[in-house]
């Protein structure tokens, strides 16, 4: 596989000595969170004690149906507020920074239920991920001279990205006439106009045909050899396992366990998390007993 | 019966003070609704701080209406703060909630007896309001071409209004069409995907919400110059509604839709109105009388505006592939 290269070997083998338990440190950390607690009324939809995310690196963040895994990303990002806990970025600490701040800051994010602006054109979708943009202040957009040359730059950067995301021949539509594949694809594509040092995809492959999906995991891919830090969520444990440096688990808003892809999917607590700690009893009264190998 | 009449009085008042008015209300919703998505629903409670403050300014305190167009358009800034900062960070219903509830405060404050001394109460504010404005006047005499009637003050208002419409439509088609317009355009979509490659949704939906009030405060003060005289019971939420009728007849999000839709719905108004009156003088129509002319014309040009929105959506210049894409 092209998109195999040189970063996924060096992120293999920089995890390949962390120990695989919950909470474990990583040597190069671009995340660290700790202690984060978000409780809705007297449920405790997210409660973990620390978790690391390597530089560099695909992290998948897995877990059944409810497990917290989206409220723990709107944590991470702002877009919610924690009750408890400390995270730092880079180093820097992130508690009640206002989501677009923490967005400045390289720690871009995309949604579950796609969020393409439908009555803008591809382009302009592209355009708006740019950061930095002289044009968006009120004045200066006045005076298109003072924008221009920058707003040139910038599309020519968009027109790159939607041409290795195979959106180029939309560029002109509106985004509301893509299909639900390729507006996964734009999402992407225009968080990466941001440049983001850590790329935080909620479901990327939610909702998309097969097909879409081999290009979807070649494109995460991509953004890791181009060297930035994938943090993805997904439930589909097959999908993960054939992209993924590192594995971690959420069930009932704790983290229950870490590692690399292979192991984390031996791991009975896993299993368990999935299908239920008594899969394995008998559940008729004739004593048929109900095995399963299979865990998707 | 006078049809030149009718068709005269109809293309005068299309163009003229009122639609002024209008359509500079109308444009300031199509900034807030068309392009950011704010549903500002006391569009006239900046129509009345601009009238009100030229009123109170130059009847009540005596000072110059080149103090009270400055005092007006900070007033409405400040409006735009206390409306927008306690409802711009939730969602689009409690900006349209409390705006609409701020307009009718506004109106019946400045109707009420208590401050009588300094707003008019129900009479509001009658006098030469205007007149530093009218010195200026370079019109020697009244204009009475075929189809446009205009008294000599009329003729330099709708120049001078006219005028300021075209200067504020280039300023909002340079903002629409740079970065910053789409920022607000994709704030209409979707806020939080904005907020998600970082701008702060916050200050550009309350630069918005200003910019759009100021547009109808200017559109007050063009009626208090104009018209010599405020009341509180011009300033009704039905002004919002017309204004949003405007809006929408021309197609919203579109440079243009305010201007061509501020003409063509007080030509319609008047126009049927005026028909209607002749009918009944030529003794045509019976069964109506000169007081029903009123309320009819405006069941008759809703029921026009209805079967627009039925067979054209997006108003005149909408583009309607557009419009398709809200039924997701």
């Amino acid at each position: 596989m092209p998109a195999n290269g040189q970063r996924a070997l060096a992120a293999q083998a920089v995890l390949a000595d962390v120990p695989r338990v919950p909470g474990a440190p990583k040597p190069d950390p671009i995340l660290v969170a700790s202690s984060i607690v978000r409780r809705f009324g007297g449920l405790s939809a997210v409660d973990v004690t620390h978790v690391e995310i390597q530089r560099g690196s695909i992290t998948a963040l897995i877990g059944p149906n409810g497990a917290g895994k989206t409220t723990f990303f709107n944590l991470l990002t702002g877009f919610d507020v924690p009750d408890e806990g400390t995270w730092s970025f880079n180093g820097r600490s992130m508690g009640k920074l206002s989501p677009y701040r923490v967005a400045r800051l390289g720690m871009v994010r995309t949604f579950q239920l796609t969020k393409a602006l439908n009555r803008l054109r591809v382009i302009d979708n592209m355009l708006l991920g740019a950061k930095g943009q002289r044009g968006e202040h009120l004045w200066a957009s006045l005076l298109p001279f003072l924008w221009r040359g920058q707003e040139a730059r910038n599309t020519e950067r968009a027109d790159v990205l939607l041409k290795r995301f195979s959106l180029d021949a939309k560029r002109a539509d509106f985004a509301g006439s893509l299909s639900g594949g390729q507006r996964k694809l734009l999402e992407m594509a225009r968080a990466l106009m941001s440049e983001p040092e850590l790329i935080m995809l909620d479901e990327p492959m939610a909702g998309v045909n097969p097909a879409l999906t081999q290009s979807l995991l070649q494109h995460i891919k991509m953004i890791r050899e181009e060297g930035s830090t994938v943090l993805f969520v997904e439930h589909d444990m097959d999908m993960v396992h054939d992209i993924s440096d590192w594995v971690i688990v959420m069930a009932q808003g704790q983290i229950i366990a870490e590692g690399p892809p292979g192991d984390v999917m031996k791991n009975p607590e896993v299993i368990d998390a999935y299908l239920g700690a008594h899969h394995e009893k008998a559940l008729t009264e004739s004593g048929q007993s109900l095995t399963t190998g299979d865990t998707t | 019966m006078d049809f030149s009449f009718v068709l005269g009085q109809s293309i005068t008042q299309a163009l003229g003070v009122t639609a002024i008015i209008y359509c500079l209300a109308a444009m300031g919703l199509n900034l807030q609704f068309g392009y950011t998505g704010l549903l500002n629903f006391g569009q006239v409670a900046f129509a009345a701080i601009g009238a009100y403050s030229v009123g109170v300014v130059v009847i009540s305190f005596g000072a110059s209406l080149w103090a009270a167009i400055p005092i007006g358009l900070l007033a409405s800034v400040a409006l735009a703060l206390v409306l927008g900062i306690p409802t711009l960070r939730l969602r689009a219903d409690y900006l349209a909630i409390v705006t609409i509830a701020t307009s009718e405060i506004i109106r019946l404050m400045v109707r009420s007896i208590a401050l009588r001394e300094t707003f008019g109460g129900a009479n509001g504010i009658n006098g030469k309001m205007g007149q530093a404005f009218h010195d200026l006047n370079p019109f020697h005499a009244d204009i009475d071409i075929p189809f446009l009637t205009w008294t000599r003050q009329d003729l330099w208002v709708v120049t001078v209004g006219w005028s300021l419409i075209a200067i504020f439509t280039l300023a909002i088609w340079l903002l629409v069409r740079s970065p910053w317009g789409r920022v607000v355009k994709g704030i209409r979509e979707d806020e939080n995907a904005v907020v998600s490659l970082g701008k702060n949704a916050y200050v550009y939906k309350m630069q918005a919400l200003i910019l759009g009030g100021l547009l109808g405060t200017v559109g007050g003060i063009v009626w208090a110059v104009a018209k010599q005289s405020v009341q509180p019971d011009n300033f009704v939420p039905d002004v919002t509604f017309f204004s949003y009728t405007i809006l929408l007849l021309g197609g919203a999000a579109r440079v243009f839709g305010p201007i061509v839709g501020a003409i063509i719905f007080w030509f319609l108004l008047v126009f049927v109105g005026e028909f209607l009156n002749q009918m009944i003088s030529a003794g045509w129509i019976t069964f109506l009388l000169p007081t029903d002319v009123g309320p009819i014309r405006f069941i008759l040009v809703g029921l026009g505006l209805m079967g627009l929105m039925i067979f054209r959506p997006q108003g005149i210049f909408g583009d309607k592939r557009e419009l398709a894409l809200d039924a997701r």
